[in-house]
């Protein structure tokens, strides 16, 4: 296929899964602001969420220091302003000029569900007015990847095209989850001193929050919530969809078939290869004696990497 | 000016024969239900993302041309006639560009007088002497007719660079064939949907070298240009790569695109890309929607190129006016369709005519299209003509005028209910090197504001399903 079809259907899938990991991360900060702050809310809620939506810079530019942050300039920010380049408006925007420019790769129920949040999103205000309406927004972004990745399952062929459009939104769901764990890794670490009780809980909860794990993990544990546990699910354990091991386990597989159909391998492959075998071969303990912080830096480096190697290997 | 033939009912009150059956059901189905269904038209097109962009329209990026529910009828017969002088105009199209190109007997011979092809904007140096595959250079036309009365269709236009709209008679037909199954099942309606197919087939005999399994595909200038959605329906419908400029490139005057797998050589390119824009080496040096070396390609004779490089020195208006001739100087045939009469202003006897009736006449622009640039006398007032009166005196070569032509009317819904306005037809030819290929029927343009006689779709006009009925 086209290098710029690959290239479009590749960038379609990333940006409708960040549009939907940023309705999360904005959720979730929703409700931790809510929460007393002797439950583990905390005034900073909204500083952590530019953080973990990678867009600070952006932010600083707009709105001054992260300490500045608040409700109304983060939602704003993380939701709608066109002047940032990954708000929700604009992956939304993205995702559709990507879209229209390989209609012919999609089948017509994708591109109906892009057109369709498209249509859907000039319908919202610009800036959020009330917390309903936020939260019926949030709804519907979280609704419309629900529907993408339907439509994606269940209409493509299973070809390169679709390969593509997988390893797309794998590697870019790696990187949604590995910077939760980046921004929060200090709430999982065990020498951490200042704080203790249910502060703890509801920390460790909100990131299970934020990848919507919260029942999986007592489904998986059979515990209550632990630190290490809370980790070992969002990295090691391939049940939960949005754990790096899972991501990878898919975009491996993904690269893997579209190698195959090719009869060709690549640096891609290979690096793929590499990070699932440390996913695979490495238990918790092991993460957590070398280092939470320098296995999740370690993998983020990695995972951009790959996007590099792909698309120098395919889609240019 | 007198009332406007109209191709459902006479001025007596009576209906015509092939609209029997579709007024019978338009008077008995209710406003409402008629409109609910051009709501659900509406809908459907949008959701489908049917859209066009109008130049210079800042805000309405995206924009739905109107469709009109209300079907338009022409009978076998008089298909059948249009379509006999609908070939007979292409070949001769295809022989007068291969002519000037090469050896200009019809210059020789004084038929077209030597300016209109040597100073023609759409004149190409490039291709003096140039063998072409097949000798075909107008592999798709869009030939625009009008219709005065019952008996007379007149060309309105040539359309030899790259017509668009075919992707509209396509999608009119699938919406109505949902919408109205019911019409579908009293009337035996000629399909139109292997337009695709028909379009495959010519494009596959085009191949320059016999490829075996010519590599097509179709070349757009991008999702901003107007007819972004025709491009890629189109190569959907196809099943052909729809490439930019940027995903080929040229080596060794092979052209090739730029694939997940490397590189594969593309044999035949439909280009949807104007002459100036395709290559930055041999056009337009600022052109990043072309290919650097492709001119070099098709040169050496290596790539097909449809339509051919140079087609618009046979399209412009001022040539038009000369069609009869250069129809009767190649084929020996008397024109089976008519031209509309045209007084060209760069004769002087003719600019005279001209600037005493502008009142009464339409006035376009030689390289114009899109109903840009023009004045439609009886619709202008005494200052608009005034100014386009100081315009023709400053460049008059560069005006054609006409008659203003009473277009038959067709049954239309609007905000009022069924009312008669105005419409035109887009016919598309297709010229393989086996056969021509025209699927019965067109494109059927309506002016959809009331005594309006301009049916662009950049102007506010909407666009009809065109039903040729099989018996």
């Amino acid at each position: 296929m086209l290098s710029r079809t690959a290239d479009n259907l590749y960038w379609l899938s990333r940006y409708v899964e960040r549009a939907d990991c940023l309705a999360r991360i904005l959720d979730v900060a929703q409700r931790l602001a809510y929460t007393p702050v002797t439950y583990g809310g905390s005034t900073n809620e909204w500083s952590s969420a530019v953080l973990t939506a990678g867009c600070v810079e952006g932010f600083v530019a707009r709105h001054g220091p992260v300490e500045n942050a608040t409700e109304e300039n983060v939602v704003s920010f993380l939701a709608f302003d066109p002047e940032n380049s990954s708000s929700i408006r604009n992956c939304f925007e993205v995702a559709r000029t990507n879209a229209r420019s390989v209609r012919t790769a999609l089948t017509s129920e994708m591109w109906d569900v892009i057109n369709s949040a498209w249509i859907e999103l000039r319908a919202f205000p610009d800036k959020v007015m009330t917390r309903e309406e936020l939260a019926r927004f949030l709804a519907f972004v979280k609704e419309t990847s629900l529907r993408f990745d339907g439509a994606t399952f269940r209409t493509m062929l299973r070809n390169d095209a679709y390969w593509f459009s997988r390893v797309g939104a794998h590697v870019e769901r790696a990187d949604n989850t590995a910077r939760i764990l980046d921004v929060k890794y200090h709430v999982l670490l065990p020498e951490k001193e200042h704080v203790g009780g249910p502060l703890d809980y509801f920390q460790w909860a909100s990131i299970l929050r934020s990848v919507s794990a919260l029942t999986a993990f007592h489904w998986v544990y059979r515990d209550s919530v632990k630190p290490w546990l809370v980790a070992d699910l969002l990295i090691l354990n391939r049940q939960m969809p949005r754990s790096l091991a899972a991501c990878y386990d898919n975009v491996s597989r993904s690269l893997d078939d579209i190698g195959g159909a090719y009869g060709r391998q690549g640096p891609a492959q290979r690096l793929a290869r590499s990070t699932l075998a440390k996913l695979s071969n490495h238990s918790i303990e092991d993460i957590f004696q070398a280092g939470l912080h320098e296995f999740i830096s370690d993998f983020i480096l990695n995972n951009y990497k790959l996007g590099n190697e792909i698309t120098e290997q395919y889609l240019t | 000016m007198a009332r406007a033939f109209d191709e459902m009912s006479s001025d007596d009150g009576s209906v015509r024969k092939a609209y029997e059956t579709l007024n019978r059901w338009l008077t008995n189905v209710p406003h409402d239900v008629l409109d609910h269904r051009r709501k659900e038209a509406e809908f459907i097109f949008r959701r489908i993302g049917i859209t066009f962009a109008v130049y210079g329209e800042q805000n309405a990026q995206e924009r739905l041309i109107p469709f009109d529910i209300v079907p338009r009828i022409i009978t076998k017969d008089e298909w059948t006639r249009l379509a006999k002088g609908l070939e007979q105009r292409v070949k001769a199209l295809n022989l007068y560009i291969k002519d000037v190109y090469s050896k200009r007997e019809v210059l020789r011979a004084g038929i077209v007088p030597e300016e209109l092809v040597y100073q023609n904007p759409a004149f190409r140096p490039e291709m003096n002497g140039q063998a072409v595959p097949h000798d075909l250079y107008v592999h798709i036309a869009g030939i625009d007719i009008v219709r005065t009365d019952p008996d007379t269709f007149y060309v309105l236009e040539d359309n030899a660079r790259t017509p668009s709209g075919v992707s509209y008679m396509l999608e009119n037909r699938e919406i109505m064939l949902r919408l109205f199954p019911e019409l579908f099942s009293l009337h035996r309606v000629a399909p139109v949907e292997n337009y695709a197919d028909d379009l495959l087939a010519t494009l596959r005999s085009l191949s320059p070298n016999g490829a075996h399994e010519p590599n097509v595909a179709i070349l757009t200038p991008g999702i901003y240009n107007s007819a972004y959605y025709e491009h890629s329906f189109l190569a959907d419908k196809l099943g052909v790569d729809l490439v930019e400029g940027r995903d080929l490139f040229v080596k060794d005057n092979i052209v090739y695109m730029r694939t997940t797998e490397g590189p594969k050589r593309v044999d035949v390119i439909y280009r949807r890309l104007d002459d100036d824009f395709l290559d930055p080496l041999a056009f337009r040096p600022d052109s990043v929607l072309g290919v650097p070396g492709l001119m070099s390609a098709y040169k050496a004779g290596n790539v097909t190129l449809t339509n051919a490089v140079g087609t618009g020195v046979a399209d412009d208006k001022a040539v038009y006016s000369y069609m009869p001739e250069i129809i009767k100087f190649y084929l020996g045939e008397e024109p089976l369709l008519a031209n509309v009469p045209t007084w060209r202003c760069r004769e002087p006897d003719h600019l005279k005519y001209v600037l005493e009736h502008l009142e009464e006449l339409v006035v376009k622009e030689v390289h114009g299209s899109g109903g840009y640039g023009m004045l439609v006398g009886p619709k202008s007032d005494k200052a608009q003509i005034e100014a386009f009166r100081a315009k023709l005196k400053h460049d008059p070569a560069n005006f054609i005028a006409q008659p203003t032509l009473a277009l038959s009317t067709c049954p239309t819904l609007v905000d009022e209910g069924v009312a008669p306005r105005h419409v035109d037809l887009r016919p598309f030819v297709l010229s393989g090197s086996d056969k021509v290929r025209i699927v019965p029927g067109g494109l059927t343009r309506v002016a959809m504001k009331e005594g309006s006689l301009v049916v662009n779709s950049s102007q506010g006009g909407g666009t009809k399903d065109t039903w040729v009925l099989d018996a």
